[in-house]
Parts: C-alpha cells; structure tokens; sequence
C-alpha cells in the first residue's frame, strides 16, 4: 500500500502558524517579486483568485476583501517542510519527497496494521506538531493514493483528512468521482483526447483497452491505467540529480538595453554555475531567453530564447558568463521593454567524468578559482564574490514589500538582555 | 544551536529550532587534575549535546523571545528565550504559549472545575478566566527557559 501525504494550501498555512488571526481569513502569497499569485487559501479560491494571478490586477480584490498579501518567504516554507517530512518519515522506511508539500509513503508489510488508523495517527500528529493540516490519501497504488487524497481533502469533515481505498468498491466510487483532466499523469492533451471519446471520468479510462492505451499514450500511459485499476505499477522514484537547472527572474523595472540585460543574464548564469557546482555536474549546452511583459498590450511584444553549444562541458562562472552573453547577442533586439530573461543550463556530464577535446578545453585554474568562490561566498554571504561584469551594487533587490518577518542568525545574538 | 527567526509579535519573536550544529563539550568523568596525564583520557567520548537534552523534537520545537514581566515568579523574565514544543499537549501545571485576542503570551495553564484559566506568575497581574468568547490557541508548551547571564 502507499499513502499520499500532502499540506493543505501549504504556503499559507505555513504564514498562518505564526499568525493564527488569520486562519479562516482569505490568504495569498506572491511569486518571487511580488509578480503573481502562487498559493491561495481555500478562502482566497473562493473570492475566484486564480492561480498565476497578476498582483497588481487584483489589488483592488485585495483590499475590497482584506486578502492577506504575502511574499514568497521560501526560508520559513523549506523550513516548515523539512518538520513536517521528519515526522512523516517516521512512519515508514520507504519515502519519496515529491515535491516541497507532498510525500508518497511506501507502507509494505504492514499486512497488520490498521491503515486507517494509522493515517488518521500520520494526520493528526504532523498537524498537531507542526500547525500545518494535512490531508492523507491511502491506496494499493500511488496514482490511487493521489485520488484518495483529493476526496480526503475534498471532504476533509466526512473524512477527518484521511481516505482509504481498500476495496474494490471504494476504488471504483473514488474512480467515477475522478474526472479525467484531474488523473494525475493525463496531461491537457491526452484528456482532450480521452473526453472526445467519452471517456470522461478515471473509471472510464480504467476501463480502456489496454492495446488502446499503449497505442495513443505509450508505456506512461499503460502503465498509469495499470497503477488505477489497482496492480501497484509506479514505484517510489529515487532522487535524481537535476536534469537541468535554470535561474530566470522578472525584472522589477523593464529593460531596454543590452548593457542591462548583459548584467542580469551574468548574474543568472553565475547562479546556474554554481548549482552546477554544488551537485556536481557540468554543462554542454546552455539556453538564454527574453521576453517583454505580456500584459502590456500597450508595446511591443517580443519573446525569443536560444541554446548554445558548449566546446567542452562547464561549471566555471567564466565560461558560463561568456557563452550565455554569446547567446543573449543573438537574440536581444533594440527598441523593446525587456521584462524577464532566464539562463538555463541543460545536457549535464558528471564533473569528474568529462571528456577532453582535442582542441579549446577549459581552463584547469578555473576549478581552484570556482572553488576559492565558492569557499568566501558561503563565508561571508551569497554572491560577496562577484565577477566585475556583474553589478556590484546590486545585493539583494528581489520585490518582497509583504515578506512575513525571518531569519536571525544565532542564539549567541538573541540572547542580549538588557536590565 | 542556532535560531532561525521566522515570525515576531509586540509580545513574543518567534524563532525556529536548528538542530544541525551540534556543540559538543567533553565530560570528564573522574575531574580533571593536574600532573601525570591520567590513563583515563583515552577514554574521553562522552559529550553533552545540550541540544539532545533541551529540544527532544525537533519537528515540533520552536523558539520564543519574552517581553514582560508576568511570568518572574516562575522564572521566566523579559527577554528570555523560550523553548515550546508544539507536540506536547496542553495539560493543568503546564506552561504554555497561547494565542488569545490576537496576541501571542505566555502563562501557566490551569484547569479548575472545568474552567480554564491562564494563570500569571507575577502578583501584578491578574488571572485571566477564559470564556467561551475568547478565541483561545494553545500554541505549544513551553519545555526550557534559556537566559544569559
């Protein structure tokens, strides 16, 4: 059996344990720069905030129904998610941290235990301990077990938060309720697809012929219509090493130069860099993108984005930096107001397993400066050590107007009392 | 140990618990003296770790700033650090960090013939009855009390 652990509105039940006046009240968070809207509590979904909202074309809702507006305090959420994956991993030795508020649990050989029971235990005490509710989804499968949990979040009184499915004929019931566009691994396309034929619910699709299935939605396709009619399929997914990694960032102000574009593709690519670094790969190839703001149907629009070749895989600042210019070259126009860019590093080699080229390899100093970098910046702060084409005065300017209070450093400076 | 501050209020900061740095101070069993080494400094590989003994769970413990002065009498004064452990459960005699009418304070729980009251350590101040029109929280239960001295 597998259980589906996931935080309900998990972003603004974490700003709510601090601030409990504001449980039952309306609560969004907003992206990075105070762009849009990212996370919503069950309040704020009804007031028909949707997701990806613009900030500023829902201000006026805001005020008119005293949403509480925060910024993206990502130090408290990875903080408040790490307690409440302690705890769940309590419960079994088998987990899979599948994103920032969910976890599948593996629960094998538990043949004897009252499952039901157990979540509602799982349930109770992550909530007790942490403030954050969660809800707990529980199946032979986990593509059942992601159902489960929407009906136990669904009907969160009825259910106490907690939903088994461990008969055929709740499987069935859970199934019918499930429409298909909601199945989770049925992407908009395929569900488009599915609805045309009259397959309308995840019943249906469990129904389906098999040789159908694999026919028009491959072997993930097959194997998900296994994994829902209860023949567990999809296992726990170990952690992999990212498969790329990008750094792209909204501007707090349009640009139109090159020269201020060059500064932020700099900065972005110094960040791919050292994520890079810090897992220990390299790159072969990298992609540079652009684009005006969408919402200002006033100007101009313009968005392109590109990928450069590496002559050899690369983790060094120098390199990235160079090429990720290259491309930014090749794609910026003059005359439009710039209003996001992004650098993404793709097609990764392990560091220590790249292979040299004949001609133009790196340059081996780069290791022990990338090194040296890395040791001061983790000293002394993020991004102390910069390269000079980056903007130097420019320290921390990310739009963060409502950011919920954070971090001191350490007890040693806490503990000054005064008489 | 180090904090982590994640949210304050007039009357209470609070910070989260980290647990990862561990401070490890060697216990000598036996003393120390002076003069020939002692054969039983081979030995030395117990350590406190004041973390293992003062945050007993991690997941649930978080740290809270005082500011005033109700609560001297049981040895809580302004500015001390609070260690709340949000697992444990409200129970009579404990102390406890509550949220009521829209602030954070800490006092003594105190359940008498099915009343609930919040009970100061401070003569100054007057025991607070909670009625069902307060909106009361029992966030979490105050495990330590840590001062600088």
């Amino acid at each position: 059996m597998f259980a589906l652990a996931d935080c309900n509105n998990f972003y603004a039940s974490c700003e709510r344990v601090f601030r409990p006046d504001l449980i039952g009240k309306p609560v969004v968070v907003l992206s990075n720069n105070d762009g849009c809207v990212i996370a919503r509590s069950n309040e704020a979904k009804v007031l028909g905030i949707p997701m990806g909202a613009p900030a500023f074309d829902f201000e006026a809702l805001f005020i008119k129904h005293q949403v509480q507006v925060f910024s993206a305090n990502f130090a408290l959420y990875g903080d408040m998610s790490n307690r409440v994956m302690d705890i769940l991993g309590e419960y079994t030795p088998e987990m899979e941290i599948y994103s920032i508020d969910e976890a599948f649990l593996k629960l094998q050989g538990f043949k004897y235990v009252d499952l039901h029971a157990y979540g509602l235990n799982m349930q109770k005490r992550v909530t007790k301990s942490t403030g954050i509710p969660i809800s707990v989804g529980i199946a032979p499968t986990k593509s059942l077990a992601k159902i489960a949990n929407k009906i136990a979040k669904k009907f969160a009184q009825q259910t106490r938060s907690v939903h088994i499915i461990n008969s055929d004929e709740v499987r069935i019931k859970a199934l019918k309720w499930t429409k298909v566009e909601d199945v989770w691994g049925i992407g908009r396309q395929h569900a488009k697809r599915l609805c045309a034929l009259g397959v309308n619910n995840a019943f249906d699709f469990a129904q389906m012929d098999k040789d159908w299935v694999q026919k028009y939605m491959s072997i993930v396709g097959l194997r998900l219509h296994q994994d829902l009619n209860g023949i567990p399929t999809l296992d726990l997914e170990e952690v992999q090493p990212k498969k790329n990694i990008a750094t792209t960032r909204s501007f707090d102000k349009n640009f139109t130069t090159l020269d201020e574009l060059k500064e932020r593709v700099t900065t972005f690519a110094v960040s791919c860099a050292e994520k890079l670094r810090k897992q220990g790969s390299c790159c072969n190839s990298l992609s540079v993108f652009v684009h005006t703001n969408r919402f200002r149907n006033d100007l101009p629009q313009y968005a392109r984005s590109i990928v450069v070749q590496l002559p050899f895989a690369s983790n060094s600042n120098y390199e990235l930096v160079k090429y990720a210019n290259i491309a930014l070259e090749r794609i910026y126009k003059l005359g439009y107001h710039y209003k996001k860019a992004g650098v993404i590093v793709l097609d990764f080699t392990p560091e220590d397993a790249t292979q040299l080229t004949m001609f133009g390899n790196g340059n081996p100093n780069h290791t022990a400066i990338m090194q040296t970098i890395d040791k001061l910046n983790a000293l002394y702060g993020r991004q102390k050590i910069k390269l000079a084409s980056q903007d130097l005065k420019r320290m921390w300017v990310m739009k963060q107007e409502k950011l919920s209070p954070r971090y001191t450093t350490n007890l040693k400076d806490i503990i000054t009392v005064k008489c | 140990m180090a904090v982590l501050k994640l949210y304050d209020t007039i009357t209470l900061d609070i910070y989260s618990a980290l647990s990862e740095s561990v401070l490890e101070l060697p216990f000598i069993e036996g003393g120390i003296s002076a003069g020939f080494p002692s054969p039983a400094l081979d030995f030395i590989d117990l350590k406190i770790d004041l973390n293992k003994h003062v945050v007993k769970h991690p997941s649930s413990t978080f740290y809270g700033r005082v500011k005033g002065v109700s609560m001297i009498d049981a040895g809580i004064h302004d500015g001390d650090l609070l260690v709340i452990d949000k697992s444990l459960e409200p129970k009579h005699g404990k102390i406890g960090v509550c949220y009521i009418d829209g602030e954070f304070t800490v006092k003594r729980i105190f359940i008498k013939n099915g009343e609930l009251w919040l009970m100061p350590a401070n003569s100054a101040y007057e025991p607070i009855r909670i009625t069902p029109e307060n909106e009361l929280l029992v966030w979490g239960i105050v495990t330590h009390v840590i001062k600088a001295f």
